[in-house]
């Protein structure tokens, strides 16, 4: 496929920008929902225990949770302007872009480390010799497990994309043009976006009276 | 009208005639088939999978009517008839019925049918078919190493406390087996927005199509909703995140919730697609333009939607507010409506219609009357004070049997049928396909019309063992399992020897209208040669001013002349 972007069963460059893109909005609609069954079940759970939710929040680590927001802002950033570079055919800007999300995401990923095994020395997860007194902070710290471990395998997920296309693009095997980037990058806003959801819930609970 | 019939004699070709170049000869060997792109091959490859765990499923119900034969517990142990029903269940739902239509017919057909040479993305619909194996690998590792005993539908905390099964492995599968689902459901939606063909406008596509799109919206939006579920249920087993723990103030019944907002969608993903079929096949063989096109059109939407909002029917005793129980019941009612809609259009089709009695029409037919009896029955079930009588009851698995099998699976076969010709190139014998189609109508109703009875009766699902006097009704349905087993099996080896020894199809054998019958029989890799441009609406079967305008009746005449 040398120099050629285009593939089966599209006529058009342009038409198939459109389908990736459209393709990638429908399959964002879908994890909007698993995410959404999700945080659902959180808030269902929250309504019935506030008092042992906001204990929970307090004892989440604000201080890295509100790095990694900055972080994963920041990222999608990056990643806006590495798709819109690529897209221009701006090999070097779009690389440089694209290598700085990628930086910035595996900051994410180290920092989430650090931050769990924190939250193991302190016994918050929920087995035997938990921290926290009320039985249903049990539960809040095991959505915040889950929540947090579903949205790194996400983000693992975007990363490992974003390396292989913008790898196959320095390597020349993929055009630069190709409808691809774009996608990546929706894929990684939403990433961004649902932690937008998930830091509120997790780190800011209880910490306002 | 003796020129139509004319018209569907199939002409003999002889069978030295070489087969032009089509999408089975375009490449040969075992990689031209397991890296195939070509959404024809895919749907294939589908069908081989489905089989497979059709018959996996099917052997789960025949040891059910095995033991159901007589009251006392006999053939195996309590935990191993849970196993069995699960077995059933869970293969039957998840790895036959859900990807059935859409993932066959629905792939093969979808961009014949809009004019187009592939999906939108066909890599995706290749990766569909892996997921689904690898799921479909991973539950049969499942059920070999014991099995699992919840009952399809995981219920905590039995699932996440109690159950002694594989119930991991088996959630695993599930929720693997949803993305391959949600794969097939942006692929045909991406398909149906962007690759119609010239002309080929929303309120041209044949209603097949549109069935596939709203089937696929609800793919997409749903599935997601499961995997949450599931999810949820695999942190609590395998990591001990107490969710729906009671002893921590975690919620058993926000499980059925999430459970339900993908579960019951499902059923309108296996029940959309035959509305679909049933509908280019009525009115194929009734020569008919559809009566009420975009009533259907919005009967589908409608029911694609308000799908989403009845779940709570599920959990009328489940200990649920009662308001909340009686907008359920409301909605659910509304969500009758359009499957009526479609029931009363395919009758208005039929009426002055010139009906001839092929094997796609028998299971049409048979369909119809099916769906309706499973339609109506529904409705009891949405009456609050009807479903505590029968909750958990015989008449609830006679319920959506007449559904999904009598409904679903009789249309599958139906389009099976129908589509055979273009599919192989083949046709298949008619005589035995009557046979089979007619025999499928009584072995399905003998099946299942006695556990309305025994269900309203109080004879409860899931038990092996039962009283003595429901007997009588489970033998008469073990009996008619027999004959429904016969019609299943039938036309596996008659599709099959038709493959060897069928005549050759013409291109359009049924001179039925829709772009798929436009090209070849088998098509072309490409589908088209050049790619065909749309000028009118589907179903053009008696254009207008071809025929005595309808003020001008004619008198009745009987089919096939005066015999």
């Amino acid at each position: 496929m040398s120099g050629g972007a285009l593939r089966e069963p599209w006529h058009s460059l342009r038409r198939q920008r459109e389908a990736a893109s459209f393709g990638m909005w429908l399959f964002l609609a879908s994890e909007a929902l698993l995410f959404g069954g999700l945080i659902l079940a959180f808030i269902a759970t929250r309504w019935f225990h506030p008092a042992a939710f906001a204990a929970a929040g307090r004892e989440a680590d604000i201080v890295y949770g509100t790095a990694n927001t900055l972080l994963l802002l920041t990222s999608s950033l990056t990643m806006a302007v590495g798709a819109q570079a690529a897209r221009a055919e701006l090999p070097r800007l779009a690389g440089r872009a694209l290598g700085l999300t990628l930086a910035l995401g595996l900051a994410f990923l180290c920092l989430k480390g650090l931050e769990w095994r924190a939250d193991l020395a302190k016994g918050l997860w929920p087995g035997p010799g938990f921290a926290l007194e009320q039985p249903a902070a049990r539960i809040a710290f095991a959505f915040y497990w889950l929540l947090t471990g579903l949205h790194g395998l996400h983000l693992l997920g975007g990363l490992s994309a974003i390396a292989w296309l913008a790898g196959q693009a320095v390597l020349g095997r993929r055009p630069w043009r190709s409808p691809a980037f774009e996608a990546a990058a929706l894929y990684w806003h939403l990433i961004d976006v649902v932690w937008m959801f998930l830091y509120p819930l997790l780190y800011l609970d209880g910490r306002a009276a | 009208m003796s020129e139509l019939a004319a018209g569907r004699v199939r002409p003999a070709e002889g069978p030295a005639e070489p087969w032009p170049d089509n999408y089975l000869t375009a490449e040969q060997g075992l990689g031209s088939w397991l890296l195939t792109t070509d959404h024809k091959r895919i749907a294939l490859l589908y069908m081989a999978t489905l089989l497979a765990f059709f018959v996996i499923g099917g052997f789960g119900a025949v040891m059910i009517r095995l033991e159901l034969f007589t009251p006392e517990q006999d053939l195996m142990t309590a935990d191993a008839y849970n196993r069995m029903f699960t077995l059933h269940g869970t293969v039957m739902v998840w790895f036959f019925l859900v990807p059935s239509i859409p993932n066959t017919l629905g792939n093969f057909l979808l961009p014949l049918m809009i004019g187009a040479r592939d999906l939108a993305f066909p890599r995706v619909n290749l990766l569909s078919w892996y997921l689904f194996v690898g799921a479909g690998l991973l539950l049969v590792v499942a059920l070999v190493a014991g099995g699992v005993d919840t009952g399809w539908t995981f219920y905590t905390p039995f699932s996440t406390m109690f159950s002694n099964g594989y119930v991991l492995l088996a959630a695993l599968a599930v929720i693997l087996a949803g993305f391959s689902s949600i794969a097939t459901g942006l692929n045909f939606i991406a398909t149906v927005h962007l690759l119609r063909a010239p002309g080929m406008h929303w309120f041209r596509l044949p209603l097949l199509v549109w069935a596939l799109y709203g089937t696929s919206v609800v793919m997409v939006l749903a599935t997601p909703v499961l995997a949450a579920s599931l999810l949820l249920i695999v942190a609590e087993r395998a990591f001990g995140l107490p969710v729906f723990d009671p002893a921590q103030g975690g919620d058993p019944l926000l499980f059925q919730h999430l459970f339900w907002f993908y579960s019951h969608p499902a059923v309108y993903i296996m029940i959309l697609p035959s509305f679909g079929v049933i509908s280019e096949i009525v009115t194929c063989f009734a020569r008919r333009r559809i009566f009420g096109y975009t009533f259907m059109v919005y009967a589908i939407l409608w029911i694609a939607v308000v799908g989403f909002l009845v779940w709570g029917h599920h959990m009328f005793v489940s200990g649920q507010s009662l308001f909340t129980s009686l907008v359920f019941s409301f909605l659910s009612f509304v969500i009758a409506v359009p499957s009526a809609i479609k029931v009363f259009n395919w009758t208005f089709t039929l009426y002055r219609g010139q009906i001839t009695f092929e094997a796609p029409m028998l299971y049409a037919l048979g369909f119809i009357g099916l769906f309706t009896l499973g339609g109506l029955t529904g409705l009891f079930l949405a009456a609050i004070p009807i479903d505590v009588h029968v909750t958990d009851t015989y008449f609830v698995v006679a319920h959506f049997h007449f559904i999904m099998v009598g409904g679903a699976v009789t249309a599958l076969y139906g389009g099976l049928s129908f589509w055979w010709p273009k599919i192989t190139g083949r046709l298949y014998p008619e005589g035995w396909a009557r046979f089979a189609a007619i025999l499928m109508f009584f072995g399905f109703a003998f099946t299942f019309f006695p556990m309305f009875v025994m269900g309203f009766a109080g004879m409860p699902r899931r038990y092996a063992a039962y009283p003595p006097e429901f007997q009588i009704w489970h033998v008469m349905s073990s009996c008619g399992a027999v004959l429904l087993a016969a019609a299943y099996l039938l036309p596996m080896a008659y599709l099959t020897f038709s493959l060897f020894r069928g005549a050759r199809a013409t291109d359009d054998p049924w001179d039925a209208t829709g772009l798929e019958w436009r090209t070849a029989s088998p098509p072309p890799r490409g589908n088209f040669g050049v790619l065909p441009v749309v000028a009118e609406g589907p179903y053009l079967y008696h254009p207008e001013a071809e025929g005595p305008h309808h003020s001008e009746r004619e008198p009745h005449q009987n089919q096939g002349g005066n015999l």
